[in-house]
Formats: structure tokens, C-alpha cells, sequence
């Protein structure tokens, strides 16, 4: 099956710092992969290059016929802007955006969408509470719903299951099955290896450099976890250029 | 009752200069309400305020042309008032700068070259005309001047109001959605600029921006609600406007301060009374509820 996402010897990072460092591999449609590793590991810098949010330092990403917006996107820390007022359905119901754009009207059959995604969440209830009046994880819950309703061929999930209590994780993790099932390609960062073991078939460790890339059981083991865990997170300010980068260019 | 008809409302029977900035408030009332309201959610109140002194030099160039012409004033402002918001947004994208300070450093630029520049021709009853406006003495062009931009506004404001709400609320989501923030936030700008050369003629560069603010301040105390806010923005408005001008009428109190004043009288009103954190509902909340 042709790649969906493809990795090219990718770099990213932030002032010329790497922290993701030369990725390769490709993501099949329909894969089920969690992304795992120490903080500062470059999971979330990844998936920000990905979604195009980050352009790379080197290499590239290709997304083969998918545009950006085919990517539902759950960010690690929701930049919400919690006093604004609008209501939980109104939130939910820009997850439509795709098919309702600037002036598309929200009828019948969009009401009965956010309504049956606000239920798959468990959120029903909730529908007129200003997105203010949320506790954190009813807040997870309720953008759950609106990556349900965009509907995305790729599904990109930033922590998702940090500070939810066991029962929401639960919900929200058989959210994850069901789209695995839909045949959607779904990556999530996590850091519960118990939970990663027993659901992702796939995973990529992530230590800045990728440790270790394929089926869960293999990538997992002691030393791989050892070894990600050396990583030095600091960036050294006095580093030369990378000399991965440079001996193409001096062959040049 | 004969008294009350003389108070209220033959000012507006008798006088067709009452009955025009009336109808002047009215327009400006539904063009810069909403704004306002957005201004508010987006935190961006004090920008209203700097970029209305910043349309001053515009406006004070298109006088040094053509005198009083409503046409020269209004293009200038809009022009000044554009330059110096994509300048602030230029400089704070490509320096360290931030929005705020930038534009700060450009708006008190402006203040003193437009007041140079309306003081090297005119007189000071000009300059008071330019810094408070005069909405009694508007004329039918003028009036349609302020009703065009009224709809415009009305209209842009329909076309930009989804990605506008959702960029206050989640701009990370709208930017992997659509590319329509960016476009959407400059329109915004440019309404901005728009309302404020509008409130201009009325009101004036100094208080122009109070037709906006204070009533999207007075709606915040009573709607949880964005289409509510806006709605009770645009109410306030409307009656501060027809209040002031009676009040104007009455009182030989100056009409655009009067009209700023009856917003402000509303306001105190609503932080005490409001029905959304209002200080007496805190203060008295009642008693807590079952579930």
C-alpha cells in the first residue's frame, strides 16, 4: 500500500536547534502508531511538522494527496480562549468547518451530528454551557467531539490522555479504536507504555533521533527505553553544524 | 404628558438637524456596536483607541486640502488609519517588538502630526471641530457617508463573523483548517478604521471610539452570549445616542460628550446591576443550588 506520510530524512526544531532529528520512514493508511519518549523528545515539534505549523530545518515531509486540512489536529496545550462566550454545540460544531466553510448552514442533519458526536463523548447535557464553565477534562472531552466531526484521514493526537481521570481515558481511547476501525490513520503521543502495549500496534520512540520504529512489542524493550532516556535535552548552544547535513553539501 | 412630548420628542418633530443626527447616531450605533464587541473579545479595546488617534494626520491632510470636506477627511483617515495598522503589523511580525507597542509608538506620531497639521491652516474652532466633532451639524452627505459605511460594515462583518469568533477562541484550529484568519483579522482592521472615521464626523477623533467600547462593555454585564452581546451592544447604543442628544438639546451640553456621557451612566449601571458579574449579583448571589 502507497505511503500517506512520508518522512524524508527530516530535521525540525527551533533556532537552527534540532528536535526531531533526520526522521525517515513512512506511515501507511489506516496505521494505529503512538509516538513515545521522554519529554522534549520532539513529539510534539513532529506533529506541528506535520500539520505544516513548523517548516523543516531539513529534509521534508510529504503527505502524498492529503492536504492539511484532511488532518484533525488535538494540540498538547489548547491555545482556547476559555472566557470567550460561545456555547459547547457552537465550539463542537466548527469541527463541520470543511462543510459548512464561511457561510455553509448548520441544518438539521449538521445539528444531528454535533449532537450524536457530543453524545459519543458523553458530553450530552453540556450542549447550551458555555465552553467556560468545562472542567479539564470535560474541555479534552468536548474537542474529542470536534476532531470526530472533521472527519480527518489522518488523526493527529497530542497527549491526549494527560490529567484525564481513568473512566474519561477509557471513553475517549475506544473513540480511538473506533477510528482505527473507520480505517483513519491515527498517531497519538503518549506516555503510558501499559496503555501503548495494549492498544497501538505501532510505535515510534522518539529520543530527538528516532531509537526505534515498528511493530510495538519489538520497539518497547529495556534497551530501547534505556537508550531514549539518555537523551540530553539541553540544546548546546555551541554546536557546530550537523555533520549528517554537511558532507552532502561539501560533496557538492 | 405635554411636558414629556416637549422633552422627548419634539425636539426631534421640530428640528430637522435633530431628526439627521439621529438618524446619524442609529447608523453608527449599528456599524460600530458589533465592532466594539469584537474589539472587546479579541482584547483589542485599547487598539480602537489608539488607532482612532491615529486616522487624526489622514483626516487632518485631507482638511488641509479641501477645508471642511467630508470626501478628503473621511479618505485621508481611512488611508492614515491603514497605514499605521499594517505598519504596526509589519513591524511587530518582523521585530521583537509587540503589536501593542508598536502601535503605540505610531498612534502618538500620528496625534502630534495631525494636530500640527490641522493648527498650520486652520483655527482652533477647527481643530475643535476635528478633535470632538459636531453631530448636530451634519448634512445629508455626510449622513450617507456614515449610513454607507454603516452597511459596508454590516455586510464584511456577516462575511468574516465565523472565522473571526473562531480565531478568538482557538486561532490554532482555524490556521489547520483554513487560510481565512489572516484575511478575515485584516477586514476586521479595516472595519475598524472604517467605524471609527465614521464615529469621526459625529463624535469626533477623541471620542469616537467611546460609541463603540462602552457599549460592548455594557453588554458583557449582560449576555453570556455572543449574538446577545452584540444585540444589547447595538440597544445600549442606540439609546445612549437618542438620550444624548436629548440631553444635548436640553442642556446645551456638547452632543458628543453627552452621548458619551449617557453610554458611561449606562455602564456604572451595569457593572453594579448587570446580570453577568454584576457587582450586586456577586455580592448576592443567593442561595446555591441543588445539582
Amino acid at each position: 500500500m502507497a505511503a500517506q506520510l512520508q518522512f524524508r530524512d527530516v530535521t525540525l526544531g527551533y533556532d537552527r536547534h534540532p528536535a526531531v532529528h533526520h526522521l525517515d520512514g513512512e506511515i501507511a493508511p489506516g496505521a494505529l502508531i503512538a509516538v513515545v519518549g521522554p519529554n522534549g523528545a520532539g513529539k510534539s515539534t513532529l506533529f506541528r511538522g506535520i500539520l505544516g505549523i513548523l517548516k523543516p530545518l531539513a529534509g521534508s515531509i510529504g503527505l502524498g494527496d492529503l492536504d492539511v486540512r484532511d488532518i484533525a489536529y488535538l494540540p498538547q496545550t489548547v491555545d482556547i480562549d476559555r472566557s470567550f462566550p460561545i456555547s459547547v454545540f457552537d465550539f463542537v460544531g466548527t469541527g463541520l468547518w470543511r462543510s459548512t466553510g464561511l457561510f455553509g448552514g448548520t441544518g438539521k442533519g449538521a445539528r444531528d451530528r454535533i449532537a450524536r458526536a457530543l453524545a459519543a463523548v458523553g458530553l450530552n447535557g453540556f450542549e447550551n454551557r458555555g465552553i467556560g464553565t468545562l472542567s479539564g477534562g470535560q474541555i479534552q472531552r468536548m474537542l474529542f467531539a470536534r476532531v470526530l466531526l472533521q472527519d480527518g484521514r489522518v488523526i493527529v493526537l497530542d497527549e491526549p490522555f494527560n490529567a484525564i481521570d481513568a473512566r474519561t481515558s477509557a471513553d475517549l481511547l475506544a473513540l480511538v479504536r473506533h477510528w482505527h476501525n473507520e480505517k483513519r490513520t491515527v498517531l497519538a503521543a503518549l506516555h503510558d507504555m501499559d496503555l501503548v502495549r495494549a492498544n497501538f500496534p505501532d510505535t515510534l520512540l522518539l529520543a530527538r533521533t528516532p531509537v526505534a520504529w515498528g511493530a510495538t512489542a519489538e520497539v518497547l524493550t529495556a534497551e530501547n527505553l534505556l537508550e531514549a532516556r539518555r537523551m540530553c535535552e539541553a540544546f548546546d548552544d555551541s554546536a557546530a553544524a550537523c555533520a549528517v547535513d554537511a558532507i552532502p553539501s561539501q560533496a557538492a | 404628558m405635554l411636558g414629556i412630548y416637549d422633552a422627548l420628542i419634539a425636539p426631534f418633530t421640530e428640528f430637522e438637524f435633530m431628526r439627521r443626527a439621529l438618524a446619524g447616531v442609529i447608523a453608527l450605533a449599528l456599524g460600530g456596536a458589533p465592532i466594539g464587541v469584537f474589539l472587546m473579545l479579541r482584547r483589542m479595546s485599547l487598539v480602537g483607541d489608539a488607532m482612532a488617534h491615529a486616522i487624526l494626520p489622514g483626516a487632518a491632510i485631507g482638511f488641509l486640502i479641501s477645508g471642511l470636506n467630508l470626501f478628503a477627511m473621511t479618505f485621508g483617515g481611512l488611508i492614515a488609519g491603514f497605514a499605521v495598522a499594517i505598519l504596526a503589523g509589519i513591524v511587530a511580525r518582523i521585530t521583537e517588538l509587540k503589536e501593542d507597542a508598536s502601535l503605540a509608538a505610531f498612534y502618538l506620531v500620528s496625534l502630534a502630526l495631525g494636530v500640527t497639521i490641522v493648527s498650520i491652516k486652520g483655527t482652533n474652532i477647527d481643530l475643535l471641530h476635528v478633535l470632538f466633532g459636531n453631530i448636530l451639524a451634519m448634512d445629508d452627505q455626510t449622513l450617507l457617508v456614515i449610513a454607507f459605511n454603516a452597511t459596508v460594515t454590516l455586510i464584511v462583518l456577516a462575511v468574516i463573523y465565523r472565522p473571526l469568533v473562531i480565531e478568538c477562541v482557538d486561532p490554532v484550529f482555524l490556521r489547520t483548517v483554513s487560510r481565512a484568519g489572516a484575511p478575515a483579522h485584516l477586514a476586521f482592521l479595516a472595519l475598524v478604521v472604517i467605524n471609527l472615521v465614521n464615529g469621526f464626523h459625529a463624535l469626533g477623533t477623541l471620542l469616537a471610539v467611546g460609541l463603540m467600547i462602552l457599549p460592548a462593555s455594557i453588554a458583557k454585564f449582560w449576555s453570556r452570549d455572543i449574538t446577545g452581546m452584540i444585540c444589547i451592544a447595538v440597544a445600549g447604543a442606540i439609546v445612549s445616542g437618542y438620550a444624548g442628544l436629548v440631553l444635548s438639546f436640553q442642556t446645551k451640553v456638547p452632543s458628543g460628550p453627552a452621548i458619551i456621557l449617557v453610554t458611561a451612566v449606562l455602564y456604572v449601571l451595569s457593572i453594579l446591576f448587570g446580570k453577568v458579574g454584576g457587582l450586586i449579583r456577586m455580592m448576592f448571589p443567593g442561595k446555591h443550588l441543588e445539582a
